[in-house]
């Protein structure tokens, strides 16, 4: 069971690497390389900053798109191809075809942010000239876009299991836009009543909360983490994420494919 | 094979052409637009509805502003021009995206109260910019030296110089002098020594070079006019000596009063005038000098800072 969803995500992993996925990387390479150079001349003390959110935000944005526009194509793609017949002819379960496609996009994301993190401290260490030991919360700032992306892949494979794939970007695109709000519908649902509240209570919590996830600015200025947030998000991420892709295995199981 | 690579290189000329053609045309476009400069627009005013537009990448987003907000100020200032009316509005939202990013506040004063063409003229704007970063930061000991240095210099209310100043003091790893200026506030409030007191702080506390050269430019007007005064004064006691003002600095050694030539804090000799005032050589070096100009001076419209090394 395991080699084969290890193999489903290997060729996936595979296919964005020959899909060119990892050209992004040159685009990043070059803004980061800009920023170290000039945000010194035109802007006054905040090289260090920009570095960082720059680059953590760029990280998660190129991420982001990576996650949707490669995850809406993961089934859809196979079905118009007509390969994933092929795949499921084999002793393939309809799950462990779910499952090796989220492993493997996932893994593609891992290694595009470990090169892109590899970028931000070069470029750190450009501006500062060396390295402190506040800048090893830039990696949990990393890590917490990384969580962000195995929310954000497990949702499009939830999507792509039963849309078509302009559709599933939408959803995707839209629940990662919601989920950026999430703070404020619980704010919002704090000043409603009835059933009101309790709707935007519960939408709420059914849609990812990306801004808990998101400690770039706060990195940035070097603060900490604390522990008990890094325990949280990880269990959050990986709950959520487990959630998104049960409800895709569910409806993959279920779906038609004659 | 041979028609291809003939529409190939048709395709690459033909590129390389339309570019160089937009160009030049956009250039010209640029020649003929009238009406307000791109920087003289805001685009979305309200901080709350950027914070939000933002997605979470509000620390980006204030780094962009507060970039906007250097480049604004730099712009007018270089330019001469007295209005700034978008400095605050994109400094508040630079701080509002980013409540920690405490450059922008220390600059933010800095370009804000001062009177024009050295800043904006908007000291109840760098005061309000400050007690909301005390407010974000409430540790920053640098935040209330930034206001009450702001109530002292440009506003002359120097009670609230020296509130501000002992709630400075009361910080953690606050600077040792907070609690001396407030303390001396109350008795030194408008004398020499204490605005020397108050840029010799700005000197040694900040990090940044134009804000060191803006101290130490102050520093020796302080000085100039403190010199200018004593030996105005000395000049005065040689006229009730001898009836008459010194014609050189010599004179004034010869009669016990003076060691030797003085000089101003460049290093350049004062010069002594028939009437008994006190001149500098070369009033453009010492920008902000109350005394020693030339009666019919007029200052630079932008000052002259010399750089501190």
């Amino acid at each position: 069971m395991s080699s084969r969803v290890f193999n489903i995500a290997f060729n996936t992993f595979r296919e964005a690497v020959r899909d060119r996925v990892l050209y992004n990387l040159v685009a990043f390479a070059l803004l980061m390389t800009g920023a170290a150079i000039l945000v010194g001349q035109i802007s006054i003390e905040i090289e260090r900053l920009v570095v960082v959110n720059l680059g953590l935000t760029a990280v998660s944005l190129f991420g982001m798109v990576i996650a949707i526009f490669i995850g809406i194509g993961l089934v859809s793609k196979e079905i118009e191809k007509r390969t994933l017949y092929t795949v499921l002819s084999r002793p393939v379960r309809r799950w462990e075809f779910i499952v090796g496609k989220f492993f493997g996009l996932a893994g593609t994301l891992i290694v595009n942010s470990v090169c892109m993190a590899v970028g931000v401290f070069a470029a750190l260490f450009y501006v500062s000239r060396h390295f402190q030991s506040a800048d090893g919360w830039v990696l949990v700032g990393l890590y917490f876009i990384i969580l962000q992306f195995l929310i954000v892949t497990s949702l499009t494979l939830l999507f792509s299991s039963f849309s078509s794939p302009l559709l599933s970007a939408v959803f995707a695109f839209s629940l990662f836009v919601i989920g950026s709000f999430s703070e404020d519908l619980r704010g919002f649902a704090s000043m409603t009543r009835g059933i009101s509240k309790w709707l935007a209570t519960a939408a709420a919590y059914l849609v990812p909360n990306f801004s808990a996830l998101n400690v770039i600015s706060s990195v940035a200025h070097q603060n900490s983490v604390s522990g008990q947030l890094i325990v949280y998000n990880t269990a959050y991420a990986l709950f959520y994420a487990t959630m998104a892709l049960s409800g895709a295995v569910l409806i993959f199981e279920r779906r038609n494919l004659k | 094979m041979r028609a291809s690579r003939l529409v190939s290189l048709a395709a690459g000329a033909l590129l390389a052409l339309t570019l160089t053609v937009s160009v030049l045309l956009l250039r010209c476009i640029d020649t003929v637009r009238s009406g307000a400069p791109l920087e003289e627009v805001l685009y979305v005013s309200s901080p709350k509805v950027l914070k939000r537009m933002s997605l979470g990448y509000d620390g980006l987003l204030a780094d962009i502003y507060w970039t906007r907000a250097v480049q604004y100020f730099g712009g007018k200032h270089h330019s001469g021009v007295k209005r700034y009316d978008l400095l605050a509005p994109l400094l508040e939202i630079t701080t509002q995206l980013d409540p920690h990013l405490l450059v922008a506040y220390e600059y933010g004063a800095n370009f804000l109260a001062p009177a024009p063409p050295l800043g904006a003229g908007m000291p109840e704007r760098a005061i309000a910019l400050q007690e909301f970063g005390i407010r974000n930061n409430p540790d920053d000991w640098h935040l209330y030296y930034n206001e009450g240095f702001v109530y002292y210099t440009e506003l002359n209310d120097y009670a609230k110089a020296a509130d501000a100043f002992a709630r400075g003091a009361r910080r953690p790893h606050a600077h040792p002098f907070l609690a001396v200026m407030a303390g001396r506030m109350a008795e030194h409030a408008g004398d020499l020594q204490m605005a020397r007191m108050m840029w010799s702080t700005t000197y040694d506390t900040t990090r940044d070079k134009s804000v060191k050269a803006n101290a130490a430019a102050h520093l020796r007007a302080l000085q100039v006019d403190e010199d200018v005064t004593v030996l105005e004064q000395i000049n005065n006691r040689y006229h009730q000596m001898t009836g008459r003002f010194a014609g050189s600095f010599g004179e004034l050694a010869s009669a016990g009063l003076l060691r030797g030539t003085p000089l101003d804090p460049l290093g350049h000799p004062y010069k002594l005038m028939p009437d008994g005032r006190v001149e500098v050589r070369h009033p453009d070096d010492l920008p902000f000098i109350q005394k020693g100009t030339p009666p019919d001076y007029t200052p630079p419209p932008v000052p002259k800072i010399l750089p501190t090394d």
